[in-house]
């Protein structure tokens, strides 16, 4: 019999829900069989800590007296966006320290920026604002230099049009002799190493591959905070090659999401400096994942063994948009520690955190388990049958 | 027996070849991790000295009689467990085996101090700034 996200709100109210990770479920699957499982398991947790480059908050400071219309701001040296009203601004991950000295004496180091300011800011700590405006009738004020803390701020809400990636490329360096510098790490020449990056069986849309259940309006645990996703992600392409369990082979969908960054929880949300290439914002996302009929339950099992990664050259060829991969590998193979490419024997890292996913799958399943999480339909599906456009350049004004 | 040393010499003695004495007079076998003269042209030196027990003491006496301020050290690259997040970014790239996944199921990120030969690769790779240098040898700051 098909559940209802009601029935099972009720139970998580009553506190009765049964609740596993998408870790735990898999033994349990493989002990009882999926029948019995369906009987007694409500919610498997999912969950991935790492780097999300497309993340970032919009903060409202208040008004100063006088006032100032905020035309330029920088955060601790870091620059938001003003272009919108007086006092908000918007500050993303990605963003440098003002007078960085970026990649000119390569490869950069990037110690600071948006990323550690939303860190320094969820752990409690006074940021420098410094704004600048041309000054009007109502908004007098063309300076302002004071220390602020989120505390203080009428808002701060984070809105990342792309976190949780659906499966990801594996990147190597198959360039002769140069070491090379990418959001995916130092890769060593001759493939000497290969970086992977989500946490496979764990992964929130590796456990619901084809958006059954996670869609816009769906609850998540955001960092510690509840929040939803508001939207498809950016890149959102879920019309890609999938194996027989329906998983994506590549990177395939993802989700824009949103929560309030006062009840973030610092451990989850930490500035990430990424040697030749940036900086960036790591962040631990949970999503729960409402047992409503066998076939969820299925996917849910998911082990690493079954998921592939495409296993791509970032000196040549993603770089230069090719469409040409080394192998498939699978994270089983992945997570072992060494991969086999051209019968040689491949070191393996990620740049996302198994572990800390592992904790926040537990974390958020204690939530639920404890009545303090509930669970949201989604109102609206993830598209189902979406490309990946390309961009030609073509015409323009010289 | 083997063991490990932080040696800060005093302006004066930065330039005496000290440890080619030791070596010759004492008999003691040093594997020297990590040396530098400082901006203040003090210099300091991380040693392992394997020998005889009375001529590693008798090493170290002879260095303090120099006035070299010798200090036992353990670890001159340190894991911050607040800071690290067990990504594993840094294991493939230690060629050591001192940062490593004991247990793959876990995936947790341990580090074995006794295996570090102190390159400091790691703390180039390490995104979030979670690999310390305990001398904090800032060898490669850009400007």
């Amino acid at each position: 019999m098909e559940r209802t996200y009601s029935q099972i709100n009720e139970k998580i109210k009553k506190g009765e829900a049964v609740v596993v990770t998408a870790e735990e479920i898999i033994d349990i699957v493989e002990k009882e069989g999926l029948d019995n499982a369906y009987e007694k398991i409500d919610v498997v947790t999912t969950a991935t800590f790492g780097a999300m480059c497309s993340s970032g908050c919009f903060l409202n400071f208040g008004h100063s007296k006088p006032k100032i219309r905020m035309s330029e701001a920088w955060l601790n040296d870091v620059r938001v966006y003003t272009g919108i009203a007086a006092v908000d601004s918007y500050l993303g991950a990605t963003e440098l320290q003002y007078n960085d000295p970026e990649n000119r004496y390569f490869p950069g180091n990037f110690k600071y920026g948006g990323g550690h300011v939303i860190e320094d800011l969820i752990s409690g700590k006074d940021v420098q604002l410094f704004a600048l405006s041309y000054g009007t009738d109502e908004y007098p004020r063309k300076e302002i230099r004071t220390m602020i803390n989120i505390r203080d701020l009428n808002q701060a809400i984070m809105v990342n049009p792309r976190n949780c990636y659906q499966n990801y490329n594996v990147a190597v360096n198959a360039h002769k002799d140069r070491t090379i510098y990418t959001y995916l790490g130092q890769l060593k020449p001759n493939m000497q190493n290969a970086v992977y990056a989500t946490t496979g069986q764990l992964s929130p849309l590796l456990n619901d591959p084809t958006y059954r259940t996670i869609g816009v309006g769906t609850r998540v645990w955001l960092a510690g905070a509840h929040g939803h996703v508001y939207s498809q992600g950016t890149q959102h392409c879920s019309e890609c090659e999938r194996g027989d369990n329906d998983v994506p082979m590549e990177g395939a969908g993802t989700l824009a999401l949103t929560a309030d960054m006062k009840k973030m929880n610092p451990e989850f949300v930490r500035g990430v400096s990424m040697r030749g290439y940036g900086v960036s914002l790591a962040l631990g996302v949970g999503v729960p994942i409402p047992i409503l009929d066998k076939e969820i339950l299925k996917a849910t099992c998911v082990k690493d063994e079954d998921i592939y990664a495409p296993v791509i050259d970032y000196s040549h060829e993603y770089p230069n948009r090719n469409p040409g991969i080394v192998k498939k590998v699978s994270y089983g193979e992945l997570k072992s520690g060494k991969i086999i490419i051209d019968n040689k024997e491949v070191k393996t890292s990620s740049t996302s955190s198994y572990s800390k996913a592992r904790k926040i799958a537990i974390l958020l399943k204690k939530e639920i388990v404890e009545g303090k999480f509930l669970l949201n339909e989604p109102f609206e599906k993830l598209p189902s049958n979406q490309g990946f456009m390309k961009l030609e350049i073509r015409g323009g004004k010289k | 027996m083997k063991q490990k040393f932080l040696l800060c010499y005093p302006r004066k003695r930065i330039k005496e070849p000290t440890i080619y004495y030791l070596v010759k007079h004492y008999d003691v076998i040093p594997n020297i991790f990590r040396a530098k003269v400082t901006e203040n042209q003090e210099g300091f030196m991380v040693v392992e000295l394997e020998g005889e027990e009375k001529n590693i003491a008798d090493s170290i006496a002879y260095l303090k009689s120099l006035g070299v301020k010798v200090d036992t050290f353990e670890k001159g690259i340190r894991l911050n467990k607040d800071k690290c997040t067990s990504c594993g970014l840094c294991v493939s790239n230690c060629p050591a085996g001192a940062l490593h996944i004991p247990d793959r199921k876990t995936m947790q990120v341990e580090f074995d101090s006794d295996k570090c030969i102190e390159c400091r690769a790691c703390i180039l790779v390490c995104p979030f700034g979670a690999i310390e240098d305990v001398l904090n040898d800032n060898q490669d700051a850009t400007i």
